[in-house]
């Protein structure tokens, strides 16, 4: 994460509202770009100030400037690295541990640099424990990477101790690293998350985490957490509130126009992904022809110049294979993380559903217990007035906090999309732009091979 | 110029049938550009022979054919030769037939079947026009009609028509390299077939090979080959070069049906990583029809990046499969028709040897008889076989260095111009990739 300095005038613009980093080198980001929704999050600021349990975090948060709310909150940084996968154990009880290593300035940890060594399930243990916080306020909590049996099992099963045997695996290990490593990353650029103490606890403890119990995709916990999401998805499909907040009606047809675009995307990317990894095999048997082709032939000249195609085509399949690689983790793999939080930002939305619900009941209820009242005072049944009119202001309460609740995760949502529209566009670009850099390299790799092949051929007598 | 209109029952058959409903305008949009005039894009493998195409003058004794026209009629595809000669057996100069590929298998088979043919390398036989794969791709386009964008099946139909078209001028370019090795080569161009071809001006009878024909062919072949394998057990050659040749050349030619293979193979799959770039852009413009300001400009500008790239791969893809592939598959059939010569020659040898027991025999048996009539003939026979043979071998060995000499001027002439192509389209792309960046970054 990387903090550039910004345009003196964008910092001016805020330098009001900024109470958390008053210097002038203060937060921004690549984007300059001030964004359209900057106003409406200004004068709603108060209520958000109102609206959220006064923790210092939160009242940084909705004080602070727009880059804040973004990705970065100005001189602190967080850098978080998983490597050198390892396996430990051994048969199907075995698994595979990661080193996290992170180096950060935000006061809240106690170091510096620090690392830790964490396993699969863990990463599923914090990301659960960080949905059971924040997802009712309406955050969007960063999927965790999928559990795949089939692919664990074979690292399991593989023999080596420390380093999974065949290329496969080692792919595979590398995906969920990479994976692992994203999540991690974005939970981490959360102002909010970042700071979360089980999230610290995750980077910072040297002990073991206790064993998520949940995270199983077939203990009994997974079936019932199937079973709920079954529900949920019922509930979702059934029930439609009259919305009366027009925001959110652009806001969840844009998620879905966007989501369903990505996903024709992301399958478009895997299929060059496949296609590319097939192409490096090709190339890998042409260039076995070509030496084949080379032996064989009697003319010294052309000889020379079918071993040497053979050659080049052969730095062509390892150059076709780091391709396909960059089409993997540049773009396609990005694109699925993002279906991912589109995923998680759908949840948030229905969390506003089910505030909604609630505070709904709880005004039915308000207005049965008011007619009780009613009832009792025509019939002037003083003796039953009083416990009617005690629950009438019980659930008065209650319709204030569900209503509280709701105009809560309401603004919270406006919030975090603000913050997640900004850095969606901003790992766009930045994703698009490395990866035409990439290709770039390996255009030039493919001139060079071929450069380097051409005298061969004019060398033929 | 003949009129095209009857080509466009070639596109729009297959979608017919399938009950789709698309449309390919008629008269078909190939009809102008599919015919060829000659050398240009195709390759042409026997680099002496493709002398440009001007209407000057003829030397004297000269003899020049092209396919000046082409067009595909259903199954059919009907190509126009046109000749210009000033040979004396000729009795225009400049003529023009229609003839089909059958008519070019049979052109082919008589000259191949000629006993005195026996010591030449004969042109192998251009192989049989192959539409099946476009034909599927715009059968598969008719299918998946219904979850296209108009543009996006727009775009699909132009490059199927390109591909279309791609694939027929390669079918004429093959064809006219067969007639022209037929025509540059010194004995060749005298051939009385040859001439029936180029110049009666009606069907040549070369009715297409029937069900039972074709497995008489490979029971023939099936005969062949074992012939070959008996006769390179059995008879011993008296001649290194020759058995040195052919053992090469059966090794050779193995490798080079192999290398063929596997070059198609990943040129098809080159293309369809073109083709998986052509779907991001389309995935991309869709999405930046969601997208707002800059964002859906950057959004549509990467779209627009990535159906060059795919232009581009797509580009790399063709020239491999013309330049390498073509060779290669080229090769593959030249250097069996070299191989055959090898077996005729080694036919040839076993009746020498077998003139020459035959000679033996008679003497012995005729020991006191004085200049038996029998032992004359034998002799005669003898004589003949081993004239046969040596004129053969001087014939052959001069054919298979010529084929050598063409084989390592037309790799060389490939590879050359592969490696400028790939250099060429790896330079562009990177050109066009570095101004892409700038642009995008201006719009970020």
């Amino acid at each position: 994460m990387e903090v550039e300095t910004t345009t003196p005038e964008h910092n001016r613009e805020f330098a009001d509202v900024d109470i958390n980093n008053g210097s002038a080198s203060g937060a921004s980001d690549e984007e300059e770009v001030p964004a359209p929704g900057s106003v409406t999050l200004e004068h709603e600021n108060d209520l958000f100030v109102s609206a959220m349990t006064p923790s210092e975090v939160h009242r940084r948060i909705s004080a602070s400037n727009l880059e804040e709310v973004l990705t970065d909150d100005g001189d602190y940084f967080i850098q978080i690295v998983i490597s050198d996968p390892q396996k430990v154990g051994d048969g199907m009880s075995s698994y595979l541990a990661y080193k996290v290593t992170t180096k950060t300035n935000i006061p809240k940890f106690k170091r510096t640099e620090f690392s830790t060594l964490r396993r699969f399930s863990d990463f599923l243990g914090i990301h659960d424990l960080l949905v059971n916080k924040y997802l009712r306020m309406g955050r969007i909590i960063p999927p965790a990477p999928s559990k795949n049996i089939i692919g664990s099992t074979k690292v399991k099963m593989s023999p080596q101790q420390t380093e999974p045997g065949t290329p496969i695996n080692q792919e595979w290990v590398e995906v969920r690293r990479a994976a692992l490593e994203r999540f991690v990353h974005r939970t981490a650029q959360h102002p909010v998350l970042r700071v979360d103490l089980d999230f610290i606890n995750f980077l910072e403890s040297d002990q073991e985490l206790p064993r998520a119990v949940n995270t199983s995709a077939l203990s009994g916990a997974g079936v019932i957490r199937l079973f709920n999401r079954v529900g949920e998805t019922v509930n979702k499909i059934t029930y439609k509130m009259d919305e009366n907040d027009p925001w959110f009606d652009d806001k969840i047809t844009e998620v879905e126009n966007l989501d369903a675009n990505l996903q024709k995307l992301s399958s478009a990317l895997k299929s060059l992904v496949s296609s590319r990894r097939e192409l490096s095999v090709l190339t890998g048997l042409v260039a076995k022809s070509a030496a084949m082709l080379s032996t064989c032939e009697e003319h010294t000249g052309l000889s020379r110049a079918l071993s040497n195609l053979a050659d080049v085509e052969e730095k062509i399949e390892l150059l076709r294979s780091e391709q396909a690689n960059s089409d993997f983790y540049i773009l396609a793999e990005f694109i699925k993380d993002y279906l991912g939080l589109f995923g998680a930002i759908k949840c948030i939305f229905h969390e506003r559903v089910k505030a909604f619900q609630n505070w709904q009941y709880a005004q039915m209820q308000l207005s049965k217990r008011r007619e009780n009242r009613g009832r009792f005072e025509l019939a002037n049944r003083v003796d039953k007035l009083d416990q009617a009119q005690q629950e009438v202001e019980e659930w008065q309460g209650k319709v204030q906090r569900c209503q509280q609740q709701f105009d809560d995760i309401s603004s919270e949502i406006k919030r975090e999309m603000e913050r997640f529209e900004l850095s969606r566009v901003k790992d766009f670009k930045a994703n698009i732009i490395k990866y035409i850099e990439v290709q770039m390299a390996h255009q030039q790799q493919i001139i060079s091979y071929w450069e380097a092949f051409a005298p061969f051929a004019r060398e033929i007598v | 110029m003949m009129d095209g209109t009857d080509e466009s029952n070639l596109l729009n058959s297959p979608t017919k049938n399938n009950g789709g409903t698309m449309e390919i305008s008629s008269p078909n949009p190939l009809a102008p550009t599919a015919n060829t005039n000659g050398s240009g894009s195709a390759t042409s493998p026997d680099s002496s022979s493709s002398a440009p195409v001007t209407p000057a003058a003829l030397g004297e004794n000269s003899l020049h054919v092209e396919i000046s026209d082409a067009l595909s009629e259903k199954e059919k595809v009907k190509f126009t030769v046109h000749t210009r000669t000033t040979l004396p057996g000729f009795t225009k100069k400049d003529n023009n037939v229609v003839r089909q590929h059958e008519e070019f298998v049979w052109l082919h088979d008589r000259i191949e079947e000629n006993e005195d043919y026996a010591g030449y390398i004969i042109p192998p036989c251009p192989p049989r026009p192959d539409f099946d794969a476009s034909r599927e791709k715009l059968q598969r386009l008719g299918e998946g009609e219904g979850n296209m964008t108009k543009e996006e099946f727009k775009k699909m139909k132009s490059e199927l028509e390109a591909e279309y078209l791609a694939t027929f001028k390669k079918t004429v370019a093959m064809h006219e390299v067969f007639l022209r090795r037929l025509a540059s080569h010194p004995v060749f161009r005298i051939d009385q077939h040859l001439k029936v071809f180029l110049e009666y001006d009606q069907d040549l009878c070369a009715k297409p090979r029937k069900k039972m024909a074709i497995f008489g062919g490979f029971v023939k072949s099936l005969g062949k080959t074992t012939d070959e394998i008996l006769l390179s057990a059995t008879v011993r050659d008296v001649n290194d070069f020759f058995e040195n040749e052919l053992q090469f050349l059966t090794e050779y030619h193995g490798h080079l049906r192999e290398a063929a293979t596997r070059t198609e193979k990943m040129t098809q799959r080159h293309k369809d990583v073109g083709y998986s770039h052509q779907k991001i852009s389309n995935a991309l413009t869709q999405l930046s029809t969601t997208e707002k300001g800059n964002v859906e400009t950057f959004v549509a500008k990467a779209a627009e990046v990535f159906e060059r790239i795919k232009n581009l791969e797509t580009r790399v893809a063709s020239d491999q499969d013309l330049k390498l592939g073509d060779t290669l598959r080229y090769y593959q059939r030249d250097s069996n028709a070299a191989k055959a010569l090898l077996i005729r020659r080694l036919r040839c040898l076993a009746a020498y040897e077998t003139a020459n027991r035959n000679l033996e025999k008679a003497r012995s048996k005729n020991k006191d008889v004085h200049a038996p009539l029998e032992v004359q003939e034998a002799e005669t026979a003898q004589v003949e076989a081993c004239e046969k043979f040596e004129s053969m071998s001087a014939c052959g060995k001069e054919e298979l260095i010529g084929f050598r000499n063409r084989r390592v001027a037309a790799f060389k002439k490939s590879l050359v111009e592969l490696s400028d192509l790939e250099i060429k389209h790896a330079k562009s792309q990177y050109d066009y990739l570095r101004q892409s960046l700038l642009a995008l970054k201006e719009i970020a």
